[in-house]
């Protein structure tokens, strides 16, 4: 009996029914536990990116409310509204054409209430897989602040470094406008020189060895998204200077 | 160590009928003698990965233990009633239930340490000591028996995951749990950046391994 096909088919079926509901339930009844999780690493990226020092903060949600406003604006740098940028899924949105696309903007504030930094999100195509990101950008919308990525599937050891505090601290300091005003982004380098290289311009990262690829992506993430946001950084820059 | 763990589980288990003295060696025999690290050399790839701190180890530590009791448990349960033509199979799908509950717990409740571990909890699937004991003994003996011999190879992996995880972050980072040892006794500890790498991590645990065959005695049969 314990042999015969049916009993093999019967038994898979069930087993497979009764791992698939316990699995379903889990996962059901903790979605909400590891949703909160995920929205408290993303407020910590943000305001990490915009340099704030989070060690003595114990309440991250807390800072976030104080520090923090976020809106939406469009492609013509123009706030969206009703739409909230805490719920604006940045993936989504990398595959409409840039015209349509919903950018958020976070404006991180230091205690005095001025504002720090702009934070702004980027998505992106790595070598194997998506990356992303953030960048936040100086209230001259050309310096970068701080910079943060993430992704799904590059090569651990190599295209995966771009996760790491050694990456990320190259692009500080760095500008995305050249002298003839034009937006032309930071350009990761081929090739591994040491942290020091490129410190004299403002343009040019050093290299991950054995990752130029991954590093492609990622010149091409802030080009694109600064691009995207072109008008709204510039918009911001006028409205300051006068 | 081992005979300090020894000598407390036997006060304990005087008092325990279920603990018979066949039953005390199904957990004490893997910490030691038949180790699934040091002695089988199994689950190797996963005390390389997740040793670079003692954290992240030892969870990693619970989560085997936890997924192996459920899925010995489980099997030993079912043994009766498994076809034998799909019990590999069987096994898999309970290992992998297990599996994936431990990832989403923990993705629940200890973000951080799952951001760490992040494979390596999925390819507790993989991990050779799980469904060779679940093949070896739960399809052959009774539930508590089972059970018992589940949580002594996950202890007799944890302890070895520990044990690397100690040097590694002593040495690599000059801490532990965290905490900064070195400088709490007034000594700067630059960091050993070997030790955070896998192939320190392969350096101690060979370490370990030899100390521990020396120890033993234990030689391989050719």
């Amino acid at each position: 009996m314990r042999q015969s096909n049916l009993y093999l088919v019967i038994y898979a079926a069930a087993l497979t029914a009764i791992c698939g509901a316990l699995l379903a339930f889990t996962s059901e009844s903790l979605k909400p536990k590891q949703k909160a999780n995920q929205e408290i690493e993303r407020k910590t990226i943000i305001l990490k990116t915009a340099g704030l020092d989070l060690a003595q903060w114990s309440d991250v949600q807390k800072l976030y409310e104080e520090r923090v406003k976020s809106y939406v604006v469009n492609h013509n740098g123009e706030v969206v509204d009703g739409v909230d940028a805490e719920a604006v899924e940045i993936a989504k949105e990398f595959k409409k054409p840039v015209e349509e696309r919903l950018l958020p903007v976070y404006e991180v504030s230091n205690e005095q209430g001025e504002v720090v930094a702009y934070v702004l999100p980027m998505y992106g195509n790595g070598l194997w897989d998506a990356i992303w990101g953030y960048i936040a950008l100086a209230p001259d919308m050309n310096t970068i602040v701080g910079v943060n990525f993430d992704h799904k599937s590059e090569t651990p050891g190599l295209g995966a470094r771009i996760t790491t505090e050694e990456v990320q601290k190259r692009f500080v300091g760095k500008k995305i406008f050249n002298e003839k005003d034009e937006i032309v982004g930071v350009e990761m380098q081929k090739g591994e020189v040491g942290n020091e290289a490129y410190a004299n311009d403002p343009h040019k990262v050093d290299g991950m060895s054995g990752a130029t690829l991954t590093g492609k992506g990622v010149n091409q993430m802030i080009y694109d998204y600064m691009k995207a946001y072109e008008r709204f950084l510039r918009s911001k820059r006028t409205t300051q200077n006068a | 160590m081992s005979t300090d763990v020894k000598e407390k589980e036997v006060a304990i288990q005087e008092k325990e009928p279920l603990f018979s003295a066949k039953n005390r060696k199904l957990i004490t025999d893997p910490l030691d003698a038949k180790n699934p690290i040091t002695v089988q050399v199994l689950g190797i790839c996963s005390a390389l990965a997740v040793t670079v701190q003692l954290k992240p180890a030892l969870v990693m530590a619970i989560s085997v233990i936890a997924v192996m009791a459920f899925s010995s448990l489980f099997i030993s349960l079912l043994r009766n009633t498994i076809p034998a033509r799909i019990r590999i199979i069987v096994q898999l799908a309970v290992v992998a239930t297990a599996v994936t509950l431990v990832n989403e717990v923990l993705k629940a409740y200890a973000y951080d340490v799952s951001k760490q571990l992040s494979v390596f909890v999925g390819l507790i699937i993989t991990n050779c000591i799980v469904m060779g004991r679940l093949e070896a003994f739960a399809l052959a003996n009774k539930p508590w028996p089972s059970v018992l011999d589940a949580i002594g190879n996950g202890l007799g992996y944890g302890v070895i995951l520990v044990i690397v995880a100690f040097f590694r972050e002593l040495l690599g980072s000059g801490s532990l749990f965290g905490y900064k040892v070195f400088e709490a006794i007034g000594l700067s500890y630059p960091g050993n950046g070997l030790m955070m790498i896998p192939a320190g991590a392969a350096i101690t645990l060979g370490i370990v391994i030899w100390v521990q065959r020396w120890r033993n005695g234990y030689v391989e049969e050719a």
